[in-house]
């Protein structure tokens, strides 16, 4: 059965009647509102409180009258946007209690520090928001949990049966074979600063790369972090260099934002082979579309069969779908006789990975 | 089928003809016969497995998944193959099938048949291997390999002369295992097929400068004609058209093919002529790169040869003697023809180099490119020989344009802004894109577009950035044709920009109506 969008026309279109009066959790434009306990779940605009899942710009912003997340998650907020990013910041540990509900924070399994959001209310049960999640294991966090509830938010980033992430450790082999194919030639690979870029480098060494790894700016601080938090990275080296030395890059690997291959930053490695990291990679045109030369899938988002497992094995009593392809998991909750609704919120970036 | 699907995989993300190149050598070195002919002849489309339909494929795929997630995912991912590649319910057993045993079983396979074949191939397969094996089954490659890029690899890798894999080609038949002997330090394999394609002699370019040192009684000139350059053969009733390249185009111009009636290789321009007059390429282009052509197009728009060499003839091969001698044979040979839609290019009088340069500067038609110098007493050969044969171009058509639109290059102009789009202003003061280029600057030149590009930036829309209208390029190009697929109306022939106009302000750029002017 599909349920309209909660959203009541705020945000989207396409409203009927049936909606619950006094949900537990509703679209706000701001973001996903919780009326018992007065917050927003990753809020895309400054609120007085915000629960944060991880600390991804699109979900983690700054200028929150108060924010409660994972110790990292805070500590991640401070590093990207300065010590005053929040009024008051909590660290979210065990059941809090917020106005009339209680909250808890269970690991996502999708960056450093990222959670999933468990509200329950003593009437309306418990609605669980998984923020971003992953279930191929990632050494720079706990695995994601499987929390009981009755309404089960999910995001939907790749909800297409074409998205099977392949394993990743094969995927870094196909980028260390074509190292060893084009050895004067700089491979230079596009990842997001958190989480992705860590990800790589990790998956790098577990296949056995021992070189140094070059690191755009944009990652240091991220990378500093994640081996101070016990996450072994290896040599890194900053990816800068003095004038005319392109040629000392050849046979390396560099990794930057997905932003500095449209900077003038690109110009300065020796013919470099422009490789990608992200779930997106699975589709030829996304790839030519970015000018990418090798493709990795490697994504930490959940796939398609990771989404519906989830799905099945929580076994919500509705299922409610963000931000993403929310037309196919929805069609597929119907197939399977569940409840389902969109739930449209605006801000977030459909594309990040 | 896994070396395959790799290779595909590398040509489709791999943007520069070098690199391609370099894979392709490395899948020939690699990989043994017959499966390395069978890819060769997937890319070169000469495997003529088309039996494999979409509809059949969407058959299968909607036995397997809900017809709404499919239509869905179909709807993002925007190939058939590649979609159903990646939907395919994941294989149990994976086990790397040898391409030639899947060739041939989808060559025999019949038609009813076909479906469940299909099926437990995919089944058995990883995805990557699934779409190799789809896009080889449905015969639609497209993955950035022309037929003659997939031949200058070949050569490459054998160090063999381009000319003469492409003159053997036509006789030559999947899995072409005697031309990988031969690319190994074989014997050079004879050609059993009638009509053969013999490889084409090409001209250099020249200017008024250069043809001092040269003394114009040594030389025949002709037009330069604006169509396609063609090989008409007719060997013992089989008639082929090949295009310089080698391509077999006769399924395109069954209406020239009929009056190919001789016995010999003819070498000329392919037009498209209404009684007397020659009409612009864009004509000629309607009729390119067809499998059929109907009868209206063929009314509407009549092929015809204009001759302007002789190589071989009712037996004889003339490609040793002089100029002078085939081309008396040429004209003797099309008089005999009687055929209206064969005609000869008119040789043209001059006496000194200014006479040549008058005729140059007023052709008689549009659709004359400039001309054509050919020494008198060389033989024809094959390639692009400095010496023998000058094309002396009319001058490139100018406009100065403004830069409007701006896309990032790859492999060495990765990061720098080099693919732009360029437009002139209308009548009713907008400026509409009419072009894109992407050389003619020098790296200087590229280094300062590109900074210009970013710090002008106004809009981004993906990979394009559009920039403010303030920078004036000059945009010369080879002609120009009409095209409704254009917002202008109009396109250019091998646009590049030829310098950058900081001196213009963007007001003073071209009109419109000046291109309109410059239409033949």
């Amino acid at each position: 059965m599909m349920l309209p969008c909660l959203c009541m026309g705020q945000t989207c279109q396409g409203i009927s009647a049936d909606v619950p009066t006094s949900p537990l959790l509703l679209p706000r434009p701001e973001g996903l509102y919780c009326p018992a306990g007065d917050f927003y779940i990753d809020p895309v605009r400054p609120v007085v409180k915000a629960l944060i899942t991880h600390a991804h710009s699109d979900h983690a912003r700054a200028g929150h009258g108060a924010v409660m997340a994972t110790a990292q998650t805070l500590d991640l907020m401070a590093i990207r946007y300065g010590e005053d990013f929040t009024g008051t910041r909590q660290i979210a540990e065990g059941l809090q209690r917020i106005g009339d509900v209680t909250v808890s924070f269970h690991p996502a399994g999708h960056v450093l520090g990222s959670a999933q959001i468990a509200v329950t209310h003593k009437d309306m049960g418990t609605t669980v928001v998984t923020g971003d999640y992953s279930r191929i294991p990632n050494p720079a966090c706990a695995p994601f949990e499987p929390v009981p509830c009755d309404i089960l938010v999910t995001e939907a980033t790749f909800a297409l049966p074409v998205f099977r992430h392949p394993d990743p450790l094969a995927e870094i082999r196909r980028l260390l074979a074509s190292v060893a194919a084009f050895p004067e030639r700089a491979h230079m690979v596009g990842a997001y600063a958190l989480g992705k870029a860590q990800r790589i480098i990790m998956l790098l060494r577990e296949a056995g790369w021992v070189d140094p790894i070059y690191i755009h700016g944009a990652l240091e601080r991220l990378c500093a972090y994640h081996i101070e938090q016990g996450i072994p990275l290896g040599d890194l080296r900053p990816a800068t260099m003095e004038r005319n030395r392109k040629a000392e890059f050849a046979g390396q690997i560099i990794l930057a934002p997905p932003s500095a291959f449209a900077a003038t930053w690109a110009q300065r490695f020796p013919d470099p082979v422009i490789c990608f990291a992200s779930g997106w990679m699975q589709v030829r045109a996304r790839a030519r579309q970015r000018g990418v030369e090798l493709p990795l899938v490697i994504s930490d988002h959940v796939d398609w069969p990771d989404l519906t497992r989830t799905i099945t094995q929580i076994d919500p009593r509705e299922t409610w779908v963000t931000h993403g392809r929310e037309d196919a998991l929805i069609r597929w909750c119907q197939m399977e006789g569940r409840v389902a609704r969109p739930l449209r919120l605006l801000g977030y970036e459909e594309e990040a990975d | 089928m896994r070396a395959f699907a790799d290779l595909l995989e590398r040509l489709a993300f791999t943007p520069q003809r070098n690199g391609k190149i370099t894979h392709l050598k490395r899948f020939f070195a690699q990989t043994p016969d017959p499966a390395r002919g069978l890819a060769l002849a997937a890319l070169t489309g000469d495997l003529g497995l088309r039996t494999v339909t979409s509809s059949l494929l969407r058959g299968l795929v909607t036995e397997r998944i809900d017809g709404e997630l499919f239509a869905l995912s179909y709807d993002f991912v925007g190939d058939l193959a590649e979609t159903i590649a990646l939907i395919w319910p994941a294989a149990t057993t994976s086990q790397d099938l040898a391409l030639p045993d899947l060739v041939e079983e989808l060559r025999r396979t019949q038609k009813s048949e076909l479906p469940a074949l299909i099926a437990a191939r995919l089944d058995s397969m990883p995805s990557s291997e699934r779409y190799a094996y789809l896009k080889l089954a449905t015969g639609g490659l497209r993955v950035g390999v022309s037929a003659r890029l997939a031949r200058v690899a070949l050569a490459q890798y054998g160090d063999l002369p381009l000319t003469e894999v492409e003159e053997i080609w036509h006789g030559l038949t999947p899995p072409y295992a005697n031309l990988f002997a031969w690319a190994e330090g074989g014997e050079k394999p004879a050609s059993a097929a009638l009509a053969p394609f013999r490889p084409v002699m090409l001209s250099t370019a020249t200017d008024a400068r250069a043809l001092e040192t040269l003394h114009p009684g040594d030389f025949a000139a002709e037009w330069k004609w604006d169509g396609i350059r063609v090989q008409a053969v007719c060997d013992q009733g089989t008639r082929r058209l090949y295009s310089r390249t080698g391509e077999d185009i006769s399924q395109a111009f069954p209406d020239l093919l009929d009056v190919l009636d001789f016995d010999g290789v003819i070498d000329g321009e392919l037009l498209v002529r209404r009684g007397e007059d020659v009409a612009p390429f864009g004509d000629l282009q309607k009729r390119l790169g067809r499998k059929s052509v109907s009868a209206k197009l063929r009314d509407s728009h009549p092929a015809a040869l204009r001759a302007y060499d002789l190589l071989l003839w009712q037996g004889e091969d003339l490609r040793a003697q002089p100029f002078d001698t085939r081309r008396a044979a040429l004209e003797a040979a099309i008089a005999s023809l009687r055929a209206p839609r064969i005609d000869i290019s008119p040789l043209l009088h001059f006496e000194n180099w200014q006479d040549l340069a008058d005729l140059r500067a007023d052709p008689p038609g549009a659709v004359i490119e400039g001309v054509m110098l050919k020494r008198r007493d060389s033989p024809y050969l094959a390639g692009r020989i400095k010496g023998p044969w000058f094309k002396w171009k009319r001058d490139p058509m100018i406009i100065d344009a403004v830069l409007l639109y701006a896309q990032r290059g790859h492999g060495k102009r990765s990061g720098f802004y080099s693919d732009f789009t360029f437009g002139v202003w209308d009548e009713a003061g907008h400026l509409v894109p009419v072009g894109k280029a992407y050389f003619g600057f020098t790296d200087e030149e590229l280094k300062a577009l590109d900074r210009f590009v970013r710090n002008n930036t106004t809009e981004t829309f993906g990979p394009v950035r559009a920039v403010r209208p303030t920078k004036v390029v000059e945009v010369a190009f080879e002609g120009l044709n009409r095209s409704p697929r254009h917002k202008s109306g109009v396109a250019m022939r091998f646009p590049r920009i030829s310098r950058i106009r900081d001196d213009k302000p963007a007001a003073e750029a071209d009109h419109l109506q000046t291109l309109l002017d410059m239409l033949p």
